[in-house]
C-alpha cells in the first residue's frame, strides 16, 4: 500500500496543465505511462538519482485508472489532492456547483472516522 | 523596538476574489453583503496604519510536499511571487508578487530557534491562496513588505494545538523585540468547520455549525484555555476532515492573548463553510481620523 505514491501521482499531475488533459483523456494510459516512467522521479533531481522501490497496488492503479473519486477516498488518498483534480477535470461537464455535489453525494455512505490520510 | 498595532485573524477563503469581481448574472447574490464585511475589517487594518505584515498560512501541496515537508517554515527572501496554476484554474486567482521584510524574517528565525522552535526556512517561496487571500481583502493595494509563516495543517503528523498557541506566543514575543522602529501587523489565515473531499462538502453551510459558534466564541474573547480543553488532533476531525486549518486560529489567539477580547468580530454564513473575522488592537483602538 503506497499513500505516498497515489499522493504524488495526484500532485504531480494536478501542477501540469498537459498532464490534466492527458488524465482527463487517457486515464489508463496516463497510469501506466506515470507509473513506468515518473513513479521514481526524485521530485528536484537528475534523472539518473530515480528512485528504485515505487510502486502502485493493484487496487490503488485501478482506482486512479478507472477515475474512481471514492476508491481513491477510501484507500486513504489526501482528499484535497484528489478533489482539486477531479474538479479540474470534470466541472466544465457540468453547471455551477453540480459536479462539487455529485462528488460529495457518491460518498454519502462513508461516515466517521474516515480513512486515515497520513502518508 | 518594533510595535505591533494589529493582530488579525481570517478566514482564507479562495472564491471571495471572483466573487467580488463579477457582474451581472455571474455574481452571486451574497457578494454584496461578503464585501461590505470585507471592506469593514480591511478598514481595522488600514487604521492601524502597518509598514509590514507578518503572515500566517498554510501551504496547500504546491511548493511544500511530502518529500521534505516542514512543520513551521519561515520565508526569507526580498520577494515572494504569488499564486499558482491551479489557483488561477480553480478560483481565478492573479499572480502576484510581495516584497519581502528579510530583516525580520531573520530575527524571527534566530528567534524562534533560541525560543525552541526548529524553525525551517526557505529562500525562494512561491506562497499561495492562505496568503494572498487576506491581501486581498486586507490590503489589496499589496504594497507592504511582508514576512510569510506556513505551519502544516494539512499532512499528519501535526503538530498538536498546544504548539500552535506557543508559536503564536512566540511570534508575538519576537515581534515585539525586533529592534526597529516599524509598525507591524501579524495576520493569519485558517477555517473554521471544514470538508473538502468527503461527503460532508459544500453543504448548504459548514459542515458543523454548532463548532463553528463555538470557535467563533473561543478566538472573540480569547478563550485560549476553553478552546485547549476541547480542541485535539482527534477532536478536529469531527467538525469535518479540513477542520485542522483551526489550529492557525488557534496560533493567532496566542499572538492576540489570553484572555484578549478581540475588537472587530464578523462573521459569515456561506454555503460550504463559515466566513470568520478578528481584528485586536495590542495598544488600543486607533482613533478614527486622527494622525498622530
Amino acid at each position: 500500500m503506497s499513500k505516498y505514491l497515489l499522493d504524488k501521482f495526484l500532485f504531480t499531475v494536478d501542477r501540469d496543465p498537459e498532464l490534466v488533459e492527458r488524465y482527463r483523456e487517457d486515464p489508463r494510459g496516463t497510469v501506466a505511462w506515470w507509473e513506468a516512467e515518473e513513479a521514481n522521479r526524485l521530485l528536484n533531481a537528475i534523472s539518473d538519482e530515480r528512485s528504485t522501490w515505487l510502486a502502485f497496488d493493484d487496487d490503488e492503479r485501478e482506482a486512479l485508472a478507472s477515475h474512481d473519486h471514492v476508491r481513491l477516498f477510501e484507500l486513504g488518498a489526501h482528499p484535497f489532492l484528489t478533489l482539486t483534480l477531479f474538479i479540474a477535470m470534470f466541472e466544465r461537464d457540468h453547471g455551477p456547483m453540480e459536479y462539487q455535489l455529485a462528488y460529495g453525494a457518491a460518498m454519502q455512505h462513508l461516515s466517521l472516522p474516515y480513512p486515515d490520510i497520513s502518508t | 523596538m518594533a510595535e505591533i498595532v494589529a493582530v488579525i485573524a481570517s478566514t482564507h477563503h479562495p472564491f471571495y476574489y471572483r466573487a467580488s469581481t463579477a457582474v451581472g448574472e455571474d455574481r452571486p447574490p451574497f457578494a454584496d453583503e461578503w464585501v461590505r464585511k470585507i471592506e469593514a475589517f480591511r478598514e481595522t487594518l488600514t487604521r492601524a496604519r502597518p509598514d509590514v505584515l507578518v503572515m500566517v498560512g498554510s501551504d496547500h501541496f504546491h511548493q511544500l510536499w511530502l518529500d521534505n515537508m516542514p512543520q513551521f517554515l519561515v520565508g526569507k527572501a526580498p520577494f515572494y511571487d504569488a499564486n499558482w496554476y491551479n489557483e488561477e484554474r480553480e478560483f481565478g486567482l492573479p499572480k502576484m508578487t510581495l516584497a519581502g521584510q528579510e530583516d525580520l524574517s531573520a530575527h524571527v528565525l534566530r528567534g524562534g530557534l533560541d525560543l525552541g522552535f526548529d524553525l525551517a526556512f526557505s529562500n525562494e517561496l512561491r506562497i499561495d491562496h492562505s496568503i494572498t487571500c487576506p491581501i486581498i481583502t486586507l490590503r489589496p493595494q499589496a504594497d507592504l513588505p511582508i514576512v510569510p509563516i506556513y505551519t502544516n495543517i494539512f499532512a499528519p503528523p501535526l503538530p498538536r494545538p498546544e504548539r500552535f498557541v506557543a508559536l503564536g506566543k512566540a511570534i508575538r514575543e519576537l515581534v515585539e523585540s525586533w529592534p526597529s522602529d516599524q509598525r507591524v501587523a501579524i495576520i493569519g489565515t485558517g477555517h473554521l468547520s471544514l470538508e473538502l473531499g468527503g461527503p460532508r462538502q459544500f453543504g448548504e453551510h459548514g459542515p458543523d455549525p454548532e463548532f463553528d459558534r463555538r470557535a467563533v466564541e473561543w478566538i472573540a474573547n480569547g478563550d485560549i484555555d476553553g478552546c485547549c480543553r476541547e480542541v485535539t488532533l482527534d477532536s478536529l476531525h469531527l467538525p469535518g476532515n479540513a477542520t485542522h486549518g483551526f489550529m492557525d486560529f488557534m496560533l493567532m489567539m496566542g499572538v492576540a492573548g489570553e484572555g484578549a477580547k478581540a475588537h472587530h468580530v464578523d462573521s459569515l454564513d456561506l454555503f460550504h463553510t463559515m466566513e470568520a473575522y478578528f481584528t485586536w488592537y495590542p495598544n488600543g483602538a486607533p482613533q478614527i481620523g486622527v494622525t498622530p
